[in-house]
């Protein structure tokens, strides 16, 4: 189980019982609280690095947390460029880095993503 | 205020262009140009450098384009050279897809006709869909064919406006930013350009200011026809390299984003979008690459063509006022190295260029109205 | 297409659109409010409808006060559509939005915009950096997930949402490295006239004292009158620098939340090509509307922070003179009885709003924190410095459409809102001229991106498209 928690930036406030969900980022599972969102989520599992910018590819992370930055994009079942603090955890969600301009690929083949899988 | 050879009315693509090729002339140039708000189709274009398709019904039109894409290659060296802006030029010919057998035909046959009224000298070639899949893999099922002529390109329209201002002011062109023309008055020697900031007399004055040309080309004894004519796009996300070739509605910029256009509207002048336009532009775009579907859009915008009565440029020099130019049309990107390198040095007070009398608005005084207008 | 017809939509669900909402439908009226998360409270009540009781003790009494207002919403006739974006408002209101991948729309016969505010950009070296964040964006970490920062953070910048998140942060039992405050002495000189104003509006005074003396028993360290703020780290932020009377200040973290107040969230009312004008006491550009809240474009308002900066209440109540206007002007209620039921909002407005040229004055941001040096990003999508601006106003271009056709600047994903306001006070302040004449970015949908499949759903499309258009935007 590789929870990186111990070199997260954030972590959660301790609760009583909430129910947790299983999701993946670039391949290694994360148990997060259930109902959170996906920026949330990845930010309390030690993900610093959300995406690359197109233009330098630069290294970006969530900044405004209410979708109107973009810098959170990140690709979810493999569909690329999605708001991460816009979209909430579901179990067995995978998750991906976004380096740089997406890949339009045919609908048939959307599940690959640009990590070359 | 430095003395002048020409003043330049507008300071948009065709404006600019012109400026450009005056000052290769050793020209004093010096150009007005609007403020930030001002209608300006420069901003609102595809960046196509497109030749095939144009000139039905007067086949100048076509040798003109023909020229100006030929010489394109030397513009943007050129600006390369003294700006160190790439204006990204790409001629790898360009597809125009026909999603029925009877549009293949009426394509064959209207670049056909082209052909003939060319004496033969217009290359292009109808494909079926293997042959245009092989260069546009992305394409759909449902296209059935398309004309591809080598002819064709695309170029990033922004840089290039920013290029030709760069490399004009390099050339000590003056440019005036937020300086509207509002009366032109002939005077000994030449015009004299009132504005709503001050007067500028020059020997020689050009016309170039798009919609405006039509009100301001009276006071120079002209009769220049145009009026807007809407055109809307949708700019999707950017995304790795899709398509290697321009096409007639799509295109992939240098940046990555996907443009997709476009339409032509009678609204006067209202640049805005209409959700039933954009929902058919975006299903042609998804019928002719299937895999669009997924793309997000970033912006939708509309942009007005100055459009003559007959589609066609208007460039004329007034009789009444020798040294009064007037130069207008819709395909100022296209255009821009025929501006440049064959239209200035005519205003610059050298030979006109061959066929440039067929461009004449005295063309409307027998002008018959057709369903179908340059593209 | 026909589209479904209802009387009032409201867009956003914060206490603006809650309170507009409710009072509408209490007078029976058809009324949709379309909201972008999946349960009501905007940003400022996020989460509120599942919030745990330890996180509501750690958010504070103003937090819990949302509850009353969306208990109310939920218990009205108002219909709540969540999940739902808003892509598109017409001049004819009609409201395009995407809800769960399907696209729909409604025809409003009155619209009111309640999209709240953003913060306000803080452009300085390395705020692009990984784990740079916004205060407000700590706030909704807070609200929505109960996450807080692991190590000691750092809180730098200016206004009440700084103190009132470090002393949630206290609550909750996060260390506090150090807030860094850009306030001086120039900035109470400025509020010293307006004093009158916050007494006033003194419980809110006496709120913003007993945050910074619960900040100052926790031991917290201050620093004020900050300058040069400059976030450090390679690939990810590894502290701030700023100067103090001269004295080099570097502080290290990995998170550093920044703060410089909130301006309105204007995409739609620009798109709409509504008049807005410059604020110069708040620095951001608002709609210009009537007492009532609406735009020169008939038949759509605006209430709340979208409307101009004021706080929580001062939307709730914005939100009822909107809703009850919108109303009147239906024909559903006379003009007595819209006079009537409004008198006690307007009072109320009145009153929340006096402490505002108090609050704007004191925490008015730094100019070296709208309009910074060559170096430092503007546009952070397209990652445009504010020398790449200077040198394209060189060129001659008078305004941010200029601006952005050489060089990209406000075409990314955010179309604007990280960098328009930067950008219009950058080109100003070369030119040597106030905002007004040099304007703001052209707006245009979609407002939320949508795939090109949901706009090709998005209409019953004309065969050819040389027809006339239809929904005269």
């Amino acid at each position: 189980m590789l929870t990186d928690s111990m070199k997260s930036l954030f972590r959660t406030l301790p609760s009583s019982t909430v129910p947790h969900v299983t999701i993946q980022f670039d391949g290694a599972p994360h148990s997060v609280p259930a109902g959170i969102s996906v920026a949330a989520a990845l930010l309390v599992s030690g993900v610093q690095r959300f995406r690359a910018t197109p233009t330098s590819g630069a290294a970006r992370a969530p900044y405004c947390m209410m979708g109107v930055c973009f810098e959170c994009l990140v690709e979810i079942d493999g569909l690329p460029n999605q708001q991460s603090c816009l979209a909430n955890v579901r179990e067995g969600m995978q998750i991906r880095s976004q380096e740089g301009a997406r890949v339009l690929c045919a609908a048939a083949q959307c599940g690959s993503s640009a990590h070359g899988a | 205020m430095k003395a002048v050879d020409v003043v330049v009315i507008g300071g948009g693509l065709v404006g600019t262009a012109i400026a450009y090729g005056l000052s290769r002339c050793v020209q004093r140039v010096l150009v007005l140009d609007e403020g930030d708000q001002a209608l300006r189709a420069s901003r609102g274009n595809f960046g196509l450098v497109w030749v095939q398709g144009k000139g039905t019904g007067l086949s100048p039109y076509a040798t003109w384009t023909r020229t100006s894409a030929s010489l394109w290659p030397t513009l943007a060296e050129d600006l390369f050279a003294q700006t160190d802006i790439n204006v990204q030029l790409r001629q790898p010919g360009g597809f125009h897809l026909c999603f029925s057998d009877a549009e293949m035909a009426a394509r064959n046959a209207s670049l056909e006709t082209l052909r003939e009224s060319l004496g033969g000298d217009y290359p292009y070639v109808m494909l079926d869909h293997a042959e245009v899949k092989a260069k546009l893999p992305a394409l759909g099922p449902e296209v059935v064919g398309a004309s591809y002529s080598p002819m064709d390109g695309h170029v990033n329209p922004l840089k290039l406006l920013r290029a030709l201002h760069t490399a004009s002011q390099l050339r000590q062109v003056q440019i005036l930013t937020g300086t509207r023309a509002e009366r032109i008055e002939s005077a000994a020697g030449g015009f004299t350009i009132h504005t709503s900031s001050g007067s500028y007399s020059a020997a020689r004055v050009v016309l170039a200011a798009g919609l405006a040309n039509r009100t301001l080309a009276e006071q120079i004894g002209l009769n220049v026809p145009v009026g807007p004519n809407r055109g809307q796009v949708l700019v999707g996300e950017r995304v790795r390299r899709l398509l290697d070739y321009p096409t007639t509605y799509i295109r992939q910029t240098d940046e990555g984003t996907i443009q997709i256009g476009d339409s032509h509207e009678d609204v006067g002048f209202d640049d805005g979008t209409t959700t039933d336009v954009l929902a058919s532009i975006a299903q042609r775009g998804i019928r002719s690459f299937p895999m669009l579907a997924q793309l997000k859009l970033v912006r939708v915008w509309g942009a007005l063509r100055v459009l003559s009565l007959d589609g066609f440029p208007i460039y004329q020099e007034s009789g009444l006022y020798p040294g009064a130019f007037v130069a207008t049309c819709h395909s100022g990107v296209t255009l821009a190295a025929a501006h440049a390198l064959r239209l200035a040095p005519w205003i610059a007070g050298g030979a006109p260029p061959a066929g440039i009398e067929h461009f004449s608005s005295e063309r409307f005084r027998t002008y018959q109205p057709t369903s179908n207008h340059a593209h | 297409m026909a589209h479904e017809s209802i009387d009032l939509v409201v867009i956003g669900a914060g206490p603006a659109g809650l309170a507009a909402a409710t009072a509408a439908a209490a007078q029976g009226t058809s009324v949709v409010l379309l909201d972008e998360q999946a349960t009501p409270g905007g940003q400022i009540y996020r989460s509120i409808t599942r919030t745990s009781p330890e996180r509501l003790a750690a958010l504070g009494p103003d937090y819990a006060a949302g509850a009353a207002l969306t208990d109310a919403f939920i218990a009205s006739a108002a219909r709540h559509e969540g999940e739902a974006a808003v892509w598109q408002i017409t001049r004819n209101r009609i409201v395009h939005y995407i809800q769960h991948g399907k696209t729909k729309a409604l025809q409003a016969q009155r619209v009111i915009v309640c999209t709240g505010a953003l913060e306000r950009p803080f452009p300085i070296p390395g705020w692009t950096l990984p784990g740079v964040l916004t205060a407000g964006a700590a706030q909704i970490l807070l609200k929505s997930a109960g996450a807080v920062p692991a190590e000691p953070v750092i809180l730098a910048g200016c206004g009440p949402l700084l103190y009132l998140l470090g002393s949630q942060y206290i609550r909750a039992g996060v260390p506090i490295r150090a807030i860094v405050d850009t306030t001086d002495a120039s900035d109470y000189r400025r509020a010293l006239p307006h004093l009158a104003g916050a007494i006033a509006g003194w419980p809110l005074l006496k709120k913003g004292w007993s945050l910074m003396r619960a900040l100052k028993r926790a031991g917290v360290p201050f620093y004020k009158g900050a300058r040069a703020l400059a976030v450090e780290g390679g690939e990810t932020a590894a502290g701030l620098r700023f100067e103090l009377r001269g004295v080099t200040h570097r502080l290290s973290a990995k998170v550093v939340l920044l703060h410089q107040g909130v301006v309105p969230h204007t995409q739609f009312t620009w798109s709409l090509r509504a008049h807005h004008r410059w604020d110069a006491n708040q620095l951001c550009w608002t709609p210009s509307v009537d007492v009532w809240g609406e735009l020169d474009v008939p038949g759509i308002f605006v209430a709340g922070d979208s409307r101009g900066i004021g706080g929580a209440q001062a939307a709730a109540e914005q939100g009822r003179i909107a809703a009850l206007a919108a109303l009147c002007s239906m024909g559903k209620i006379d003009a007595a009885s819209r006079d009537q039921l409004a008198k006690g909002s307007f009072q109320a407005l009145r009153c929340v709003l006096r402490i505002r040229p108090f609050l704007d004055a004191l925490y008015r941001p730094k100019h070296q924190n709208r309009v910074p040096a060559d170096d430092v990003i503007v546009c952070r999508c397209e990652e445009i410095t504010a020398g790449d601006l200077r040198r394209i106003v060189e060129l001659g271009c008078l305004g941010p459409n200029q601006a952005k056709s050489f060089s990209r600047c406000g075409m990314g994903p955010c179309q604007g809102r990280q960098c328009g306001l930067s950008v219009t006070e950058i080109i100003a302040d070369q030119r040597g001229v106030s905002p007004t004449p040099v304007g703001y970015y052209r707006i245009r949908p979609p407002i939320k991106p949508l795939t090109l499949a949901e706009l090709a759903s998005a209409e019953d499309a004309p065969a050819e498209h040389g027809t006339m258009s239809h929904d005269g935007n």
